[in-house]
């Protein structure tokens, strides 16, 4: 059976048991709300400084709620060993990856889409006219954020105190996606929004290198 | 039970040797397994029952040696085989039911027809009515029926049993005692670790025991055999 329709098979469960339970979704939707309301509570933004500092607020808010979603990722797998079945039955181990990395990412890209509009309306940011460039940096980041978060879910899983090891070892690794999507969606928020084509270039790059160094390095990552 | 479709294998270990950071789990062990033969590995916790199972399933990757099967006309590929795997945690998925957790791995494993295959399994293990049931709602028996259901699912012709009678009641241990009698009987080649004597481990056709991760003893026959059980149980 091939790479894709391991995966496929794979990404069905994985949709499929998120959807029956919505524990991650529910729990990142609300984090970010909540980030979302106190920021606007603490401070008043004038619609300039909404445009300048809404888009760092929003890509960390993201950053972080994405943190606590790939927490489980291959937490889960370990609560009925379910991951040595998975091993045993697939034949490239980058299919488990593959279907985690897409769940994640349409997690990820759902909730996302989910907030942009109470984000919209609460910093007064205009979204609408270019809604198809932040669709563009929402999808790129999130496949970075998802496959980088990914492969370091499997590597914390493994390890002690790994509910703090996962935040440790993404939130630095991916600051340059944070660094390069805010600048991109900073520039699609001005009065006259623009397309920073070096940040997207710069975070199509980083989800090919690191979908490439999982594809290479990932059945390592499945040891024990 | 369903008609065999596999041709019998047996292992081979040559000087496998097992280390975790500095504890040796295995050392040098070589052991040659027939096809069809039924092997019980006994000895106390951390001798290295488990890591020789996960290592014969190529779950755990050995530091030293390799592991071989062979088939009737000798030596095969090492992915031609894939052992079947029973372990004490189930290996299946709590917010799926039986029948969609079997028919998950028996997609990714490319049986043919899965739906048949999974109606005929779930037969066999007396779960047919309860297919339609999330696995977190079933008994410890019911969801190491499921595990069974899933390591028949692509016919192995190896079939591994690591301490799969643990937390099951005398009813579910004689449910897979029987399991397990019917897998042997069907020409498969078992390798099962157990602690001390059971239903269980009287099917079994030659004991061995390990002791610090290496071969302490090893016999096909009654009293010894039978010993090694019991030591390993003190």
């Amino acid at each position: 059976m091939s790479l894709l329709s391991n995966a496929a098979v794979l990404l069905g469960k994985e949709l499929r048991t998120e959807f029956r339970s919505r524990e991650l979704l529910t729990t990142t939707v609300v984090f970010i709300l909540i980030v979302i309301v106190l920021f606007s509570f603490t401070f008043d933004p004038t619609s300039d400084e909404s445009r300048r500092f809404a888009p760092g607020l929003l890509w960390l808010a993201f950053l972080f709620a994405s943190s606590l979603m790939l927490q489980p990722c291959f937490l889960r797998e370990q609560h009925n060993d379910t991951l040595s079945a998975l091993r045993l039955s697939v034949s490239d181990p980058f299919a488990i990856f593959l279907a985690k990395v897409a769940a994640n990412t349409l997690f990820l890209l759902l909730t996302e889409l989910l907030l942009l509009p109470i984000f919209a309306v609460m910093y007064n940011v205009p979204v609408i006219r270019v809604m198809h460039w932040l669709l563009l940096v929402f999808a790129l980041a999130s496949l970075g954020i998802s496959t980088a978060g990914t492969a370091l879910s499997a590597i914390s899983a493994q390890a002690r105190m790994r509910e703090l090891m996962l935040p440790l070892l993404m939130l630095p690794l991916l600051t340059p996606i944070l660094v390069a999507s805010t600048e991109v969606t900073k520039r699609l928020f001005e009065r006259e929004p623009s397309v920073q084509w070096t940040g997207i270039g710069f975070l199509a790059v980083f989800d090919v290198v690191f979908l490439t160094a999982l594809w290479l390095f990932g059945e390592y990552l499945l040891e024990e | 039970m369903t008609p065999p479709a596999f041709s019998p294998a047996g292992l081979r270990f040559e000087n496998i040797d097992k280390r975790y950071g500095g504890l040796l789990a295995l050392r040098s062990v070589s052991l040659a397994i027939a096809p069809g033969e039924c092997v019980v590995f006994a000895g106390r916790n951390g001798s290295g029952k488990t890591t020789l199972l996960r290592i014969a399933a190529r779950l755990v990757r050995p530091s030293r040696g390799s592991v071989s099967f062979s088939g009737k006309t000798g030596d095969v590929e090492e992915d031609a085989i894939r052992p079947g795997f029973v372990a004490h945690a189930t290996m299946v998925y709590d917010e799926l039911t039986a029948e969609e957790n079997l028919l998950l791995f028996a997609r990714l494993q490319d049986v043919e027809k899965p739906e048949n295959r999974v109606d005929a399994l779930l037969k066999e293990v007396g779960l047919s009515e309860r297919r339609a049931s999330l696995v977190r709602t079933f008994s410890r028996g019911m969801r190491q029926r499921v595990a069974i259901a899933r390591a028949l699912l692509h016919e192995p012709a190896v079939l591994l049993f690591d301490e799969p009678a643990t937390g099951l009641d005398p009813q579910g241990v004689a449910w897979l005692a029987e399991a397990i009698r019917r897998l042997r009987d069907s020409g498969r080649t078992i390798l099962m670790s157990l602690h001390g004597e059971s239903e269980i481990s009287s099917l079994g056709t030659r004991a061995i025991r390990l002791d610090a991760g290496s071969i302490a003893a090893d016999t096909r026959t009654g009293s010894t055999f039978r010993s090694i059980l019991t030591f390993a149980d003190a």
